[in-house]
Parts: C-alpha cells; sequence; structure tokens
C-alpha cells in the first residue's frame, strides 16, 4: 500500500496503487450522491408500504393502499359501461333498420362502428374505407354482394370466401392460366369488356368476343355486363374497377381470375359490434343500397371487377 | 492445442451425421457450416502442431487476438448498423421496401440480425479485443491458456454466423436477444466458459497486488451473461437434428425470464462491461488518476446487486403479479445513483485535463458518451415508474431509448476505445487523421440527437393517440392512424441511422490507412506497447 501521493491538481492523496499508469484519487463519495441515493431508497421503501410489493409464505403484501390492477380494470370497465349507457344493450336486440332510424342509438353504432371498423377492417379497406386495388371500396354506392344493411351483414358475418360454410362464394375462372380460352381470346375478351365501360376499343377485336362473352361471361355479368350482385359478380359497364380498369389489368384479371377473401368477421366480433359496423359502413355509403336477391347457390365463374377510386 | 484439434474433430463427425439426418433445411445448412469451421480448425491446428507448437515470445502481451478483435468489430458494426438502416427504412417506406418474394429481406427476419448484430457481433467483439488489452495490461501478465484465446475469438465469430444465418432462415425462439436456437446456445455456452477461464488465468497469474476495477466490471459481465445466457435459454430440442426446440418455461414464467435475462444484457453487457472500458480508457487517454476509488467499489457493488431485480419493470400491467412489478420498479429507481456513480467517476476523472476536450476529439468522444450514459441511466428509471410506463411502453419512446444508450454511449465509448487502441496496437504516434476524427465525432452526434428526438416525439405522440377516447368512450384513433401519423419521424430517425453508419464508415478509412503505415510510427514502439515493466516471464 505504500507509494501514496499527493495529486499536484487536486491536492488529494492517491491510493498508491497503479496499473499500467493508472492510479486512483481517495476521494470520499460526493454527498449529493449518497444523498439522492438514500432518497430512492427511501421512495422505494414508501412505495413498497403503499403498494403490493413483497411476496410471503401465502401471498404478498398488499400494502396500505389495497391497490390492485385487477380491481382496478374491473373498475374501468364497469365505468365504461356506465358512460355508454344502456345503449351497448339496446344495440344487441334492436333491428339494423331500428337502429339507423332512432338517432341516438344510430350515433352510438356509428362510434362504435368506427373504432371496430378502423381496428379490423382498415387495414384492408383503408381508414376512410376507400379501398384499394383488390379491395372494394365502401364509401361508394356501388357494390359486389349488394348494399342493404341485410347484404352487409351476411357479408361481415360469414365473409368471402372464407372456409366459413356460409360464406358468399363465387369463382372467376382464370381463363388465359387453366388454357380454357386462346390467348387471342383473351386479347380479344380485354378489348370487349373496355368497349363495354363506354370507351374505344378495337372493333375486329369486338366482333369476334361477342361470341366468346355471350358463352362464357354472361351467365355471371349478364348480357348486358352489367353484373350479378347475388353472385358477386361486378359490373363491368362502369368507371369502377376492382383490379383496376387499364388493358393490362383488365386482361390480367381475365388471364388470372383473381378473387380476394374476406374473413367470417363471426368468430372475432360479437353480433353487436357486426351490427354496429354494418350501419357504419351503410351510413357511410350514402345509404342507398338495396338488398339484393335471395342468396342462390354458389355459382360458377364469377367475382370481383368494380369500385376502387373513380 | 490438442483439446482444440479433438473438439474440431468432435465436431466434424458430429457435423457429418447432423448433416445427413437433419430434420430440416436449416439446420442441415447449419451443420455444413459447423462441418466447415471444424475442418478451417483442424487444419489450423495441425499446422501449428507441425510448426511446433505456438508462436508468440511468452514475455510479450498476446496482441494478435486483439487485432483481430478489432477488425471483427469494424466488419460487425458496419453489417449491424447497415442492416439497421435498411429496416429504418422498411418502416419508414413499408410499400417500397418490401419483397415479399424474399422472404429473409421481411423486418421480421432482419430485425433480430439488426439487435444482435450491433449488440453481440458487434459489442461483443469489442467487449472480446478490450477485456483481453485491458487485463493483460493492468495484470502484467501475459493471456492465460495458450491459443485459448483465439480459440474464444474464433468461436465467438462461429457463434454469430450461426445466429445471424439462423435468423435471415427463420430459426428462432422468439425471445428478444436471445433468438439463437439451442444448438448454437450450447456452442456460445461452451466458448463463454472458455472465455472466463482465459480471463480469470490471466488474472490469477498477475503480477499487480490488486486487481484495477475495469476488471471487476469485466469479471461481473462475464459471470453473469453466462448465467443469464444458460438460464433463459433452458430448452428441449424437437430432435436431436431439428432446429426447433421448445422453452422449458411458459406463460408468465417463461416472460419474467426472459425479462430478467433482457433487462440483465442491457445491465451487465452493455453497461457493466462498457464502464470497464470507461475505467481503463478515459483515465489513460487523459493521463489523469481515476476521481474516487471509494466510489467505485460502493457503485460497483450496488450496481451489480440492484441492477438483477429490476427486469419486471418491462411486464408492468401484464399478467404478472403486481408485487412483482412493484418490485421491478423500485429497484429500478434505486439503480439510478448506482449507474451516476460511473458517470461521476468517468467526468471527474477529466478534472485536471479538460482542456484536452479542445484538442483531442477521441477524448471528447469518450466525454459524450459519458454523457449520454447519464442521460440513458436517468431515463431509464423515470420510464420505469408505472404511470410512466403506462404511456411510454410499446411506443417508439423505448427504440429512443434504447438508441440513446446504444448509439450514444457503447457506440461511442466503442469508437473511442477502438481510436485509442488502434496506434498502440500497431505502433503508431496517432491515427492518420484528426481531422476525420473531429468529422467522425460530429457527424454522429447529429445522428444521434435526430434519432433520440424523433423516437421521442413520435413515441410520446402515439402513446397519446392509444390512450384518447371519443365521449362515448370508443378509441378515438384507429392502430393504422397512428402508424401513418409517425411517417416523417421514422424517415428522421432512417437519416440519423444513416449518419451515424456514415460515421462509421469514416473511422474504418481513418484506421485502414493508419494500419496501412500512413501515421508516423511510434518513436519507441517497445515502450508504448510494452511498459519495461510489463515483462511477465512464464
Amino acid at each position: 500500500m505504500a507509494d501514496r501521493e499527493k495529486d499536484a491538481h487536486s491536492g488529494v492523496e492517491t491510493t498508491g496503487h497503479e496499473w499500467d499508469g493508472i492510479k486512483e484519487l481517495d476521494n470520499p463519495l460526493p454527498r449529493w450522491w449518497l444523498i439522492l441515493f438514500y432518497i430512492c431508497i427511501a421512495v422505494a421503501v414508501v412505495y413498497w408500504v403503499l403498494m403490493p410489493a413483497w411476496p410471503t409464505l401465502n401471498g404478498y403484501t398488499h400494502g396500505i393502499l389495497n391497490q390492485s390492477d385487477r380491481a382496478n380494470v374491473a373498475k374501468d370497465m364497469k365505468d365504461l359501461a356506465v358512460k355508454r349507457g344502456h345503449q351497448g344493450v339496446i344495440l344487441e336486440k334492436a333491428s339494423l333498420e331500428q337502429i339507423e332510424q332512432d338517432p341516438n342509438l344510430q350515433a352510438y353504432a356509428m362510434a362504435s362502428g368506427q373504432a371496430v371498423f378502423g381496428d379490423n377492417c382498415a387495414p384492408c379497406h383503408g381508414a376512410g374505407g376507400g379501398g384499394g386495388k383488390g379491395y372494394a371500396n365502401l364509401r361508394d354506392d356501388v357494390w359486389l354482394w349488394g348494399g342493404g344493411l341485410a347484404d352487409i351483414q351476411r357479408t361481415l358475418t360469414y365473409g368471402i370466401r372464407s372456409g366459413d360454410p356460409d360464406a358468399r362464394v363465387s369463382m372467376m375462372p382464370s381463363f388465359g392460366r387453366d388454357a380454357l380460352l386462346k390467348p387471342q381470346q383473351v386479347d380479344d375478351l380485354t378489348e370487349y369488356v373496355v368497349a363495354l365501360s363506354h370507351r374505344k376499343a378495337n372493333p375486329a377485336s369486338v366482333a369476334r368476343a361477342a361470341p366468346v362473352f355471350a358463352e362464357q361471361c354472361a351467365a355471371c355479368h349478364g348480357a348486358d355486363g352489367k353484373g350479378q350482385q347475388a353472385v358477386g359478380a361486378p359490373n363491368l359497364t362502369d368507371a369502377d374497377w376492382l383490379y383496376g380498369g387499364d388493358r393490362k389489368s383488365i386482361h390480367d384479371q381475365i388471364w388470372f381470375g383473381r378473387g380476394g377473401v374476406m374473413p367470417a368477421w363471426r368468430t372475432r366480433l360479437t353480433e353487436a359490434q357486426i351490427k354496429a359496423v354494418t350501419v357504419y359502413v351503410h351510413v357511410n355509403s350514402g345509404g342507398s343500397g338495396v338488398t339484393a336477391a335471395p342468396p342462390t347457390a354458389p355459382a360458377a365463374d364469377n367475382t370481383s371487377v368494380s369500385d376502387a377510386a373513380k | 492445442m490438442i483439446a482444440v484439434l479433438a473438439l474440431s474433430i468432435v465436431g466434424m463427425v458430429w457435423s457429418l451425421c447432423a448433416a445427413a439426418f437433419a430434420d430440416d433445411a436449416p439446420f442441415r445448412i447449419h451443420a455444413y457450416v459447423i462441418l466447415g469451421a471444424s475442418i478451417l480448425s483442424s487444419i489450423a491446428c495441425i499446422g501449428i502442431l507441425g510448426d511446433g507448437g505456438p508462436k508468440g515470445r511468452a514475455d510479450r502481451y498476446s496482441d494478435d487476438v486483439i487485432r483481430a478483435g478489432v477488425y471483427a468489430s469494424l466488419f460487425w458494426g458496419v453489417v449491424g448498423m447497415l442492416v439497421g438502416v435498411v429496416i429504418a427504412c422498411q418502416l419508414a417506406w413499408p410499400t417500397l421496401f418490401y419483397f415479399p418474394g424474399e422472404g429473409w429481406l421481411n423486418f421480421g427476419r432482419l430485425r433480430p440480425v439488426h439487435t444482435s448484430g450491433v449488440v453481440f457481433a458487434f459489442g461483443g467483439n469489442v467487449l472480446l479485443a478490450t477485456s483481453f488489452y485491458v487485463v493483460q495490461r493492468t495484470c502484467r501478465a501475459r493471456m492465460f491458456g495458450g491459443i485459448a484465446p483465439w480459440f474464444v475469438f474464433w468461436g465467438y465469430q462461429l457463434f454469430i454466423v450461426l445466429a445471424a444465418s439462423g435468423y435471415v432462415m427463420g430459426v428462432t425462439q422468439g425471445k428478444e436477444y436471445a433468438e439463437p436456437e439451442w444448438y448454437t446456445d450450447l456452442w456460445l455456452t461452451i466458448v463463454w466458459v472458455m472465455y472466463l477461464v482465459v480471463f480469470l488465468g490471466t488474472i490469477w497469474k498477475r503480477k499487480e497486488p490488486h486487481i484495477y476495477v475495469a476488471n471487476w466490471f469485466y469479471l461481473a459481465f462475464i459471470v453473469t451473461i453466462a448465467v443469464l445466457h444458460i438460464t433463459n435459454n433452458l430448452a428441449v430440442p424437437i430432435g436431436p437434428f431439428s432446429s426447433k426446440s421448445y422453452d422449458v418455461f411458459a406463460g408468465v414464467q417463461d416472460a419474467l425470464t426472459q425479462w430478467w435475462y433482457g433487462h440483465n444484457a442491457v445491465g451487465f453487457f452493455l453497461t457493466a462491461a462498457f464502464l470497464a472500458i470507461m475505467y481503463y480508457f478515459v483515465p489513460k487517454r487523459a493521463e489523469r488518476p481515476i476521481y474516487s476509488y471509494r466510489l467505485s467499489i460502493v457503485h460497483f457493488w450496488a450496481l451489480i446487486f440492484i441492477y438483477i431485480w429490476a427486469g419486471p419493470h418491462h411486464l408492468h400491467y401484464t399478467a404478472l403479479p403486481q408485487w412483482a412489478q412493484t418490485l421491478g420498479m423500485t429497484f429500478s429507481i434505486m439503480l439510478w445513483m448506482p449507474s451516476w456513480g460511473g458517470m461521476i467517476n468517468g467526468l471527474m476523472t477529466l478534472s485536471g485535463a479538460w482542456d484536452k476536450l479542445r484538442t483531442d476529439p477521441v477524448l471528447r468522444m469518450l466525454f459524450a458518451a459519458i454523457g449520454f450514459y447519464g442521460m440513458a441511466t436517468f431515463e431509464g428509471p423515470v420510464m420505469s415508474i408505472r404511470e410512466v410506463n403506462a404511456l411510454s411502453h410499446y411506443t417508439d419512446w423505448t427504440i429512443g431509448h434504447v438508441h440513446s444508450g446504444a448509439l450514444g454511449w457503447v457506440g461511442f465509448i466503442s469508437f473511442g476505445a477502438i481510436y485509442c487502441m488502434v496506434p498502440w496496437l500497431w505502433k503508431k504516434q496517432r491515427m492518420y487523421s484528426n481531422a476525420l476524427i473531429e468529422w467522425h465525432f460530429w457527424i454522429a452526434t447529429l445522428g444521434i440527437l435526430l434519432y433520440i428526438a424523433a423516437m421521442w416525439v413520435s413515441g410520446i405522440q402515439e402513446g397519446l393517440m392509444w390512450r384518447e377516447y371519443t365521449p362515448q368512450g370508443f378509441l378515438a384513433h384507429t392502430f393504422v392512424e397512428t402508424v401513418a401519423a409517425k411517417h416523417v419521424e421514422y424517415v428522421v430517425r432512417m437519416v440519423g441511422g444513416l449518419l451515424y453508419l456514415s460515421g462509421v464508415l469514416i473511422m474504418i478509412f481513418n484506421v485502414w490507412r493508419t494500419i496501412r503505415g500512413d501515421a508516423p510510427a511510434a518513436v519507441e514502439p517497445d515502450k508504448l506497447a510494452y511498459p519495461a515493466n510489463a515483462v511477465a516471464a512464464e
């Protein structure tokens, strides 16, 4: 321990040790440091007295404030129920039409529906419900499977191609990929669909495609191409497109026959939540959608193409 | 030597079996990686044996492995930080940097490559290199164990390769900072025990009467990481040749074990071990004595005793019993001053050398590191308070907190140590360019400030959005809205990370020019690298 020396700069003694030229000063613990350390320990001890803190043989110290996370959560949930009043209960019992007609109930359903929509539907349909390529726009009056209250509720409950036994199911064939049609025929049909939507198209192609359309497409999309909501077949004569309306997109859709999946929300949302979202979507779409014909057995060929921003 | 050769042969036999009977493709690939490593190490062993045993003068410090550690640190630093910038781009522009056809480029795969890359690959190699450097010089003894240090070095690189390549192939335990699967964990255990043996052996044969404080911190780091690593990775593989295993813990026990591990990985890897670097390189560079021996004793024992209990603050408002949450929080509050003890000792050691901060950018870097350390170790206890945590938890505030510690403290103290060691190890008077160190310092500082400011704003913003209710008691904002609202902050964060990475590239250029010989050679190289009284006869 020899070699204690005085540091010239600070006037403090060293400890007399040295490692590779490093020495240590013999300064005491800084006073403010020690006081703060004790204060922190005191804060901890006070906290232990007040709150649940130390385990014991058959439980734990509950603290004199008798705080409990579980009790707090239960109380918060109860307060929330009181705040929401009896409307949550009524929502479960009322019919969709009743909900829409009662202003208070509608306001409540819209608020609830917006929250549920935002966390469940918005990832695909967009926060505002505007949709995107492959995901239907829910803010307009163009509907694949019908825009009436009952239609929307059914789509929400069972989903589309969701695997649920009551799901809405239809399939647009992959005419090109599965070689159901020749490439030339797919090209011609593309022109035909372009013509249907009132745009300039190659007349020769359109003429060649007419019998093909009547034979392959009309069953679902209708002879006039205006679609059929019972089987989710979109209207091809308007300017709304689910997978895009340019020639390449239309060609791709005929070639590959894409069809999206919407989950059956009954596995995840309560009936009251589904009702709230139904009203939310219906009101936001303008509420003009009418309930389509009763669902038919899954017809062959069909799907997609509608919606998306104009 | 013979032991390493035997281990390599066992490795060859095992990996051939594993490759033949592998249950899954990633395991087979890893078996081939291990086979390759075993063959290389056997060739190296046989070569050395043929030459008549390991070279190197017994009366000299073994510095070759430290030089290798410097190279490895720089290499993995660039890899880890580059991946960090990539995933920051993915978060800022999710559609632009999304590659559905390339699963291995997904955020979920790359994120652990970044975290493990910077913490364990970069940070770990810095710790290997500096601990080997410091322990020899402060013990006045050559490293213990013959080629054992080399085994630790290459064994650790193999661990990194297995871990990182596993992540991109989807091999993961899904435990944060403990993602590697059982066989990689077993290998690290072997390497780590050997690291402990080398370190303890060197301390054992020291020529100094006392053990220097830096070595206490290194030893606490090595021992505690071993305990944490083994406990948190207790798992049962589904087959001897499968890359998948199941944890022995389940549910909330698993969560608590994981965060006991996770928090102390921060405490003992990123805090205690880098404090060891501080305790050697700051007094050495400033040429001043350590401020207070007593403070170093008290804060060392307080730090390691209290840190180990703080983990439950990661599990506030969860299924963890509330009393455990309370203990986690209160121990975190009590941890504040023990953490600051290191800061005080570091900063006050500069007293008498403050003027050097103006002229020496390396000392300034070490100084800034201590500053960021003090900031992060104050912010940590604040965030552990339940009411603060209710806002900050799961938000970007946590990310900002981690990075002020990682970029500011761990990064800067590492860069400072590398800038000190490179001229000492390669026997130069100084680094090639002081101006480039200045550039590195300022670019990196700007990067850190952009990064943490962006994350504070984004974290508090999203925390407030998450808890906002409508008058009817429904959430006011959807999750996607809170994500969309962070776009600008995410871009700023990416820019901050990019600046920080640029600083490292400048450092690498500077190190390369120094080693290549563009810096003046040391006047008395032997005196610099091996002080006269350092000779340790064996």
